[in-house]
């Protein structure tokens, strides 16, 4: 019975029945699987503009989140010169669905700067709309990402709303409280993007940051790495969209600079 | 790891569905012979998923299904698996099974998938399931084999979820996070504060100690390592036929 003959008999029999049932499970749970993956991305956008919501994220069930998504956002892909990108060249660079939503960060951190493609979400409301854009970094052990909501101002010109992170394998009580703490996300509201002379310098992240009223936030103690990182994420990140914010702005009131 | 040194008991023809022998192949697991406390097999998710209840739940449910039906393909395939390649085969066999449930996981609770991650997918070097397969399914029928898959995923799950009971309540101060009955206990609510118990706090039901600050020390594996070591300790000087005299 044990002869090469009946192992390799065995083999290909019990490789070919767990393949097919394998594969059939797969067809079977992928649109499901799909539309799960779809609504937890939508959740982690609307997170950003999570004030601004009846209630908090977590607590919509997933038809209030399509419907808030349906009637109340806009999605488009930009690229790095701040031109809005067809959903047939979105879907060329790989991003099936070619839509704002469909767009895997990861896939687009390992591009080169210039040929990036951003996504960004339009939130419409009663007292105007919101521009909520996703940034992706680098924490302490792995990739730390978000969205961002920032209003664009005549005056100070970019202003952060609100902002929701998530993370990769940050440590649980330390780094992963960019996640999980809500009063760390909740410093990021009323964040100025630029100083008074009219120059970019983001929302700074340091220690004591928050004594700047304006441009800073605290770290996190005991989670300097990943705090300095998401400085540096939103830095680079938000300065991605400013060619598309600068014409908006430069539209919506022929070029006032603050 | 995964070496069990276990005397398998005779097997009697036709025995009945849930005689004793059936019923000390559930229970023994539970005590006598945990995979965790007594093996010390599958600490390393044991360490990993028990922050919260919730999750530890899952993943629980998960082992139980993966060692139960493990064992019993095992079995009914004994007699017919090349010994040359039965490790292999064994590994197959455990690796559809955790892959079943991943896609049953992602397509109705994508939550807990995204939580438990990666260690689903681990179940398949679980020290337990292998263990259990080469030790006892390797040399019995398909009943009791999955009777002793059962056994061993609750002893497995049963230590999971009281680590992440004492865990959750110490490192997070909640029960059930994420789940749709997530309750706040203990530390500070919304409420002001008193030393006992803060009213009419988020959940309905009061929260407990308000000055109590979390400890962060609960959220990080090595924590898990001082519980399970606690709960052997627990275990020996209650069952004292656990204590090796030699």
């Amino acid at each position: 019975m044990d002869n090469t003959r009946y192992i390799i008999i065995f083999t290909v029999g019990m490789t070919s029945v767990v393949a097919l049932l394998l594969a059939g499970l797969f067809y079977a749970t992928q649109s499901k699987a799909k539309e799960n993956e779809a609504i937890f991305n939508k959740r982690a956008v609307l997170r950003a503009v999570e004030t601004y919501l009846e209630k908090s994220v977590d607590d919509m069930d997933d038809g209030e989140v399509l419907s808030i998504f349906e009637n109340q956002v806009q999605q488009k892909v930009l690229n790095m010169t701040g031109e809005e990108v067809g959903t047939a060249d979105v879907e060329a660079a790989g991003h099936k669905g070619g839509k704002a939503e469909n767009i895997d960060m990861a896939k687009e951190k390992k591009k080169d700067e210039a040929e990036r493609l951003l996504p960004l979400f339009t939130f419409n409301y009663e007292g105007g709309s919101i521009q909520i854009i996703s940034v992706r970094g680098s924490g302490l052990w792995d990739e730390i990402w978000g969205n961002i909501a920032i209003q664009l101002d005549p005056k100070v010109k970019g202003v952060v709303v609100g902002a929701a992170f998530d993370h990769k394998a940050e440590t649980p009580g330390l780094g992963a409280e960019i996640k999980d703490n809500p009063s760390f996300r909740a410093m990021f509201k009323d964040k100025r993007l630029y100083n008074d002379e009219g120059d970019y310098v983001s929302v700074k992240v340091e220690k004591g940051g928050s004594k700047d009223k304006y441009h800073g936030v605290d770290v996190i103690s005991g989670a300097t790495v990943t705090s300095v990182g998401v400085g540096e994420m939103l830095y680079r990140g938000i300065k991605y969209y400013e060619p598309y914010f600068n014409k908006l702005t430069k539209a919506s009131d022929g070029g006032v600079k603050g | 790891m995964a070496e069990t040194t276990i005397q398998e008991p005779k097997v009697k023809e036709a025995a009945p569905l849930f005689g004793k022998a059936e019923r000390k192949l559930l229970a023994d697991p539970l005590n006598d012979n945990n995979p965790i406390t007594v093996q010390v097999l599958g600490i390393c998710s044991a360490l990993a998923v028990t922050t919260l209840v919730y999750p530890s739940v899952v993943m629980s449910i998960a082992v139980v299904f993966v060692c139960a039906f493990a064992n019993l393909f095992t079995s009914l395939l004994r007699n017919s698996i090349p010994k040359q390649i039965r490790m292999i085969v064994q590994l197959v066999i455990i690796a559809t099974l955790v892959t079943v449930v991943e896609l049953t996981l992602k397509a109705f609770n994508y939550t807990v998938y995204k939580q438990l991650s990666v260690f689903i997918g681990l179940i398949i070097t679980n020290c337990i399931v292998m263990g259990r397969l080469e030790a006892f399914a390797m040399a019995n029928k398909p009943w009791r084999s999955f009777l002793d898959g059962i056994g061993n995923g609750l002893g497995y799950g049963a230590i999971l979820i009281v680590v992440a009971l004492i865990r959750e309540i110490f490192g997070k101060g909640t029960l059930f996070a994420g789940s749709p009955i997530e309750l706040k206990l203990i530390g500070a609510s919304n409420e002001s504060a008193s030393f006992f118990i803060n009213t009419a706090a988020e959940s309905g039901i009061g929260t407990w100690f308000s000055w109590y600050a979390n400890n962060n020390l609960m959220v990080l594996p090595a924590a898990a390592m001082f519980i399970i070591g606690i709960l052997i300790w627990i275990q020996r000087s209650w069952n004292t036929k656990l204590v090796d005299i030699s």
